[in-house]
């Protein structure tokens, strides 16, 4: 691309682009609500020096600082001026963050080959909370309000045949919350895809547990109607010697914030953080996400690309890797491509890293937008390819990378259409 | 046998300070087997001719015709005179991200042609004529342009010519940038594609040094937007040893001067 904008190695640095009224051009602005009495285990300064003895929050520019909490009213009402939310535009959550979220949730439907268990369970049940506590307020207000999980369990050494299928249907505008948690035994082998599709005002939590030495996938897809808002809060926490693999596809939906989040417990493991969106006019795609390289010699790879297309497309990422000091022989590079398809979109990428140690194997950020001009356009063209064909051509091949990722056919195919329609939607 | 005749062709382009008229009446005509030299100093208007043929959208005709083979070439849109036989290779040209060669090669070729190309053969020409080029295999897998050096994207260029097979080859100052292996092998892929007999060649430059390996039967001198002498390679061979320089002090200085003076008035 001609007039890319590359930056690399700028550490928080932030968009290039101008800011939206009322948004701090901060990259590290305070947390507000990281209140001193907070009773929140893990709260704070706490999650800093990684001890679990329920600590007391400092205002703290690492991301380390962020407050976490499993409840609702340690988080301050929302103002659009946290740093979390700054792009985010509250009006269209849909009382996510304000109201009591007890609309239907979505439902859910398992399909999973032999070996893998499926339960609906309770508040009570152990296994709630073994991956993830809050980091923002719509999370804990799906915390505080979820009545039922549904638990995936892939038990020890067992290699699951074919992929498990989990079909969320959002059963109208209510605002709702929902629960989930996938549990990946020692040496487990797993694909896990998450399927968003209707109508849902939905917060929902996904607690990610990858056993020692097993390795998992877990493709969130959201393909909503275009009146759906989503925000979805998905944690894992990474064994020893494990594998990750995630993938989130962003199409569909008026709002959709995914916030990614993982946590090294013990050393080897690696974690591959993958993304695709597609934002059409008036969409809002926003993903956050968070690697906490805590240990020593993990390694972790990140890549986003987006397309944005129409009238006030906005595409949000943002890639927050911290290399705390215990996390020598760390292994890191995060990435975020957006390719703007026509006048009036916008895209912010902003990779954050944090390093506290010097001895690691290597660290690295890159972002770049970029612009499908007329020059791209007349090269192609030039070449006998048609406008239309030459257009699709490009946004195909961008994207291909991420979808070739996923290594489930049926679903590579699928989204492959998926991008082809909304391609179609560019020239009509 | 195919003709592409251009006549007096005026083009201007939008500019901040307006409209600012770069070719002022341009008449040429290439016939198939021929090869045309356009030579001229920076900014006399070579590249502009170049970039209007293959209907770049900063160019504005404002009078004058293009025609191939009697065809209205101003008339058609940039895919369809790719289609109807006319290849620019670039001066500079564009990075396509997402795109590999191979795919582009194969769906530029489909477009060419009306049909996908048998792939068994395809697949052979395309690695022998890399070969020829010496351009590496891994290229193939590369997104077009991406990353690749100035003799490198040259090269694919007339890789691409010699694939598409075009009626007539408008070749951009494709020997500026080039060192002399490259140069030599660039040259050759051009010879070979015009020595099959079913191309025209327009060879737009500022130097001479190419004319060592490509040799034009037609050479024509551009300043100011206007064709100020012609002549066969004997005229090539001056410009070596004299330059531009005395077009300057000629019809091109008085062509200049009568410019100035007008926008003066």
């Amino acid at each position: 691309m001609t007039d890319i904008t590359t930056e690399k190695a700028r550490i928080g640095a932030p968009s290039a682009q101008p800011f939206i009224n009322g948004f701090t051009e901060e990259g590290e602005s305070l947390s507000p609500v990281n209140a001193a009495e907070s009773k929140a285990p893990l709260a704070g300064d706490a999650v800093k020096r990684h001890s679990h003895g329920g600590g007391v929050g400092i205002p703290d520019s690492s991301r380390a600082g962020r407050l976490t909490s499993y409840q609702l009213a340690d988080f301050k009402p929302l103002t659009g001026m946290e740093e979390d939310w700054r792009f985010t535009p509250l009006k269209r959550l849909r009382g996510l963050h304000t109201d009591v979220l007890n609309g239907a949730a979505p439902s859910v439907a398992v399909t999973a080959p032999e070996h893998v268990t499926v339960e609906t369970v309770g508040r009570d049940d152990r296994r709630i909370g073994s991956a993830g506590i809050p980091e923002d307020r719509v999370s804990a207000n799906a915390w505080e309000n979820f009545s039922e999980a549904t638990v995936i369990t892939v038990p020890a050494e067992v290699q699951a045949d074919g992929e498990i299928s989990v079909v969320l249907t959002g059963q109208g505008t209510g605002a709702s919350a929902q629960h989930l948690v996938i549990v990946a035994e020692k040496y487990s082998k797993a694909v896990v895809v998450l399927d968003h599709q209707g109508t849902a005002v939905v917060s929902e939590n996904v607690e990610i547990v990858v056993g020692e030495g097993a390795q998992l996938t877990v493709i969130s897809l959201q393909e909503w109607n275009d009146d759906a808002v989503h925000a979805s809060s998905q944690q894992v926490k990474l064994g020893r010697d494990s594998r990750f693999k995630h993938i989130v596809v962003s199409l569909g939906g008026d709002l959709v914030r995914v916030t990614p989040s993982a946590r090294f417990t013990a050393p080897g493991a690696e974690v591959e953080l993958f993304g695709l969106y597609f934002a059409d006019a008036g969409q809002h795609l926003e993903q956050r996400l968070f690697v906490d390289h805590a240990v020593a010699n993990c390694k972790s790879n990140v890549l986003y690309k987006g397309a944005l297309q129409g009238r006030n497309a906005h595409t949000v990422w943002v890639g927050d890797v911290l290399i705390r000091k215990e996390a020598e022989g760390t292994d890191t590079y995060e990435a975020n491509r957006n390719l703007v398809l026509t006048d009036g979109a916008r895209a912010d990428s902003v990779p954050n890293l944090e390093i506290e140690t010097g001895l690691i194997a290597g660290a690295g950020h890159a972002s770049a937008t970029g612009r499908f001009d007329d020059q791209h356009l007349f090269y192609l063209m030039a070449r006998g390819i048609p406008e239309e064909v030459a257009r699709r051509l490009v946004v195909r091949g961008f994207l291909n990378e991420i979808i070739q990722q996923i290594k489930v056919p049926a679903i590579e195919e699928r989204l492959t259409a998926a991008v082809e329609r909304e391609l179609a939607a560019t020239n009509s | 046998m195919s003709t592409l005749e251009i006549k007096d062709l005026h083009v201007s382009i939008d500019t901040e300070q307006g409209v600012k008229e770069i070719l002022k009446g341009v008449s040429l005509t290439i016939r198939t087997g021929e090869t045309h030299a356009i030579m001229g100093p920076n900014g006399s208007g070579k590249s502009t001719l170049a970039s209007t043929i293959a209907g770049h959208p900063r160019y504005n005709v404002t009078s004058g015709t293009i025609r191939l083979d009697g065809e209205d070439v101003l008339a058609m849109t940039v895919d369809a005179r790719a289609r109807a036989g006319l290849f620019l290779a670039m001066q500079y040209p564009v990075e396509v991200p997402g795109v590999s060669m191979t795919n582009f090669l194969r769906t530029a070729k489909t477009a060419i042609d009306g049909k996908a190309p048998a792939l068994r053969t395809w697949t052979k020409e395309v690695k022998a004529a890399m070969a020829e080029l010496r351009i590496d295999a891994d290229f193939t897998q590369r997104n077009v342009n991406e990353g690749f050096s100035g003799g490198e994207k040259k090269r694919v260029e007339i890789l691409q010519l010699e694939l598409f097979k075009p009626k007539f080859a408008i070749l951009d100052e494709t020997d500026s940038g080039l060192d002399v292996d490259a140069l030599k092998v660039v040259s050759e892929g051009v010879n070979r594609a015009q020595a099959e007999g079913n191309m025209g060649t327009l060879l737009i430059t500022h130097y001479t040094r190419i004319l060592r390996y490509i040799k034009p039967e037609f050479v024509h001198v551009f300043v100011d937007g206007q064709v100020v002498e012609e002549g066969g390679p004997e005229l090539a061979d001056r410009l070596e040893e004299e330059g531009y320089d005395r077009y300057a002090t000629g019809a091109g200085a008085a062509t200049i001067a009568a410019a100035t003076a007008a926008a003066q008035a």
